[in-house]
């Protein structure tokens, strides 16, 4: 039997990257801090040590600089793990993740596709304000020739790790930072792969379907238990990919309980719900029994001190829940 | 553009000291004045081209061969050249086809891109030509990674980027020059400073006298050429490149030279620059300098030149005749390479769009 140990988010990570270290040696890991110091997280703690400081090693301070530089790097035929230390601070590299990053496949007709995977960490409920907490994934998700893969459990993270490492394509991967210790699992610690583009469902409901990924996950697990102590089955979906998404597994499901919810942090207006939104009432129309609704992050930076309030609560997704049942 | 006296070879009359005649040989003069013959060419007949509605876009660059042709001269035919834009000479020197750049600049079903980008945005692996995009400066840290990966994976390759003046005031120049450094990659960078940023003047984009002198603030050498001597940018550019193929880490290269045209189809020079200016670097035109030295050193002749000129013509018109028979790219391959394989999204909006399409080929078809 194939051998398992408790390890949270950070651990899974740490563990999943050893292994492609190890498959693949022309696998590099760079990004601020993550030599030596092994991440500001820790997530690439003792890999330097293990792999050396020409395979895992620290940048310069400067974000666009490392994505040109891996861009680069895959180009020349290594793969390119990059870490950005927070999600708040990608931005500076948004031009050469949208520009190059994603349309180098396309724009040279397949000549070269520089297989390059961005890890950083996202989300709030840190007590980070407006810079670290953030969650871009809309951004990304608009950009075609992207990735976008969010893990909502140690045993996703490193199993989605190394699906997308795996992957051709370039893969923005945002890790749930508020969860990174709290989610702990049995995980096998062997090598295995998740597939990317498939929902996970993470809890069979007849009376609504409940969409959240990354640590609003565990929220909206918490919201399903609160409503089924009220009476109401909740089907709760774990995303998992942004893009490309799982349309089917959404529809399937919304098909039978004839409601849906998504909950995300980022904010309403153009956040990832409203995607997910459109798409599902084009396809399930004829089975809706409600409007479908969103529960997320406000339109306003996000907050330091009055974050409770920003963040869709449990509280919050189940007064949604029970709005869109009772509708 | 007042600054420090240039490293020049070629004297007035064509010559050389003897020492720095080995920088070339004979075939490569050769090769070099019938590159820069073929590029002159281009550039007058793509600008009549897009003139006549029949190109989207063209950039000459008349006046800059030098300092083009002789970074690629420099290089192994499968080290790296990331383009600005304005190289095409790079893809003469490399013997890409004509009809593969021609294919390109159309846009059409025989072009490798598939018809994805604008003219002039080329993109050439068997060559090691990566792909050019229009933000300027975006190339350079590609050109760092490159050089670390030919690094780490001990290929040999040294990986060269060129920008203009006004790009080295982009963010990018400052990381890819500050990462070469730090990881003293086999990277070369090569400023063309042709003077002007489209309409802006060089003293827009530095207070300081030279660029090449900031390659102290990344830790490596920096050189200020004379770009319109090829003999020049080969010494200076060879030597750079030696060093960073032995382990000695990046360079900075300025080449100082002279955009005789307009930055592209969209613009006027004469409304930015001056007669009197325009004339003194016109008495510097690269290739009458080389074509100097090449008569100078028996290789070349005025009657070789102009049948040259004559044979390329000839070739461009029959060549430009033939691409421009081809088709454009295959509608379905819109939807193809975005990602490796194509996404569910993707796929339900290709087959929407070209079931409609097809309904509206037939359509047309069947009315008389």
């Amino acid at each position: 039997m194939a051998e398992t140990g408790s390890l949270n988010m950070i651990q899974a990570l740490g563990n999943a990257l050893e292994h492609y270290l190890e498959r693949n040696e022309m696998a590099v890991v760079l990004g601020e801090d993550v030599g030596h110091f092994g991440g500001v997280f820790r997530v690439t703690a003792g890999l330097q040590e293990k792999y050396g400081s020409a395979r895992v090693f620290d940048t310069p301070l400067a974000e666009a600089g490392i994505v040109g530089m891996a861009i680069g790097m895959g180009l020349g035929g290594l793969r390119p793990i990059v870490e950005i230390q927070f999600a708040d601070f990608i931005f500076p590299a948004f031009d050469q993740i949208v520009n190059e990053l994603a349309k180098y496949r396309y724009r040279s007709g397949g000549q070269y596709a520089p297989q390059v995977l961005i890890r950083t960490p996202y989300g709030g409920g840190i007590r980070g304000g407006h810079y670290h907490s953030q969650s871009p994934e809309a951004y990304f998700a608009h950009t075609p020739g992207l990735r976008v893969v969010v893990p909502s459990g140690p045993y996703e993270a490193k199993g989605l790790l190394l699906g997308a490492l795996e992957c051709a394509d370039p893969v923005i991967f945002l890790e749930p930072k508020r969860i990174y210790r709290a989610a702990r699992g049995e995980i096998p610690l062997d090598y295995y792969t998740l597939p990317l583009e498939h929902a996970r469902l993470v809890r069979k409901g007849e009376d609504v379907t409940l969409v959240a990924w990354g640590a609003m996950l565990h929220t909206c697990q918490e919201a399903a238990a609160l409503a089924e102590g009220e009476g109401y089955d909740v089907e709760l979906i774990d995303l998992q990919s942004i893009v490309p998404y799982d349309l089917h597994t959404l529809v399937r499901s919304v098909t039978k309980t004839g409601r849906m919810v998504v909950v995300h942090e980022a904010p309403m207006t153009c956040g990832f719900g409203a995607e997910l939104v459109a798409a599902v009432q084009a396809e399930a129309f004829e089975h809706l029994r409600a409007p479908l609704q969103r529960i997320t992050g406000f339109d306003t930076p996000f907050p330091y001190s009055l974050e409770d309030h920003y963040l869709p609560s449990a509280d919050r997704i189940l007064r949604g829940l029970i709005g869109t049942i009772e509708y | 553009m007042a600054g420090p006296p240039l490293f020049s070879i070629l004297n007035e009359d064509g010559s050389c000291e003897d020492a720095h005649r080995g920088l070339l040989s004979d075939d490569e003069v050769r090769h070099a004045l019938d590159s820069m013959i073929l590029n002159r060419i281009l550039d007058r007949r793509l600008l009549m081209l897009q003139r006549q509605g029949r190109l989207g876009f063209w950039m000459t660059s008349r006046g800059e061969e030098a300092t083009i042709l002789g970074a690629a001269a420099a290089l192994l035919p499968d080290d790296p050249i990331f383009l600005s834009y304005r190289e095409l000479g790079c893809l003469l020197w490399r013997r890409i086809p004509l009809p593969l750049i021609f294919n390109q600049l159309i846009g059409n079903s025989r072009d490798l891109c598939l018809g994805r980008q604008m003219p002039i945005h080329y993109c050439y692996k068997e060559w090691a030509i990566p792909s050019v995009s229009s933000p300027v400066g975006t190339q350079l840290p590609h050109a760092c990674g490159f050089g670390y990966a030919a690094k780490l994976r001990n290929t040999g390759q040294v990986s060269l980027a060129f920008c203009g003046e006004g790009t080295a005031s982009e963010g990018d120049f400052h990381t890819a020059l500050n990462f070469a450094g730090v990881f003293s990659t086999p990277t070369i960078f090569v400023i063309r400073n042709n003077g002007y940023a489209i309409s802006t003047p060089e003293s827009v984009q530095t207070a300081a006298e030279s660029l090449a002198a900031r390659a102290e603030g990344y830790g490596m050498p920096g050189y200020q050429v004379d770009g319109n001597d090829l003999l020049a940018v080969v010494k200076v550019l060879g030597e750079a490149v030696e060093n960073a193929r032995s382990g000695g880490g990046p360079t900075l290269v300025e080449a100082m030279t002279y955009r005789m045209g307009a930055h592209s189809t969209a613009d006027d020079p004469s409304a930015y620059r001056s007669d009197d200016e325009t004339a003194a670097w016109n008495r510097l035109d690269p290739y009458e300098r080389l074509k100097r030295h090449g008569c100078w050193r028996g290789v070349w002749s005025d009657e070789e030149d102009a049948t040259v000129q004559t044979s390329w013509d000839e070739r461009v018109t029959s060549t430009l005749a033939e691409c421009e028979r081809h088709p454009p790219p295959r509608v379905e391959s819109l939807f193809e390479g975005v990602l490796e394989t194509v996404s569910p999204q993707l796929e339900a909006q290709r087959d929407a769009y070209l079931a409609d399409h097809r309904r509206r080929q037939r359509d047309e078809f069947e009315v008389p």
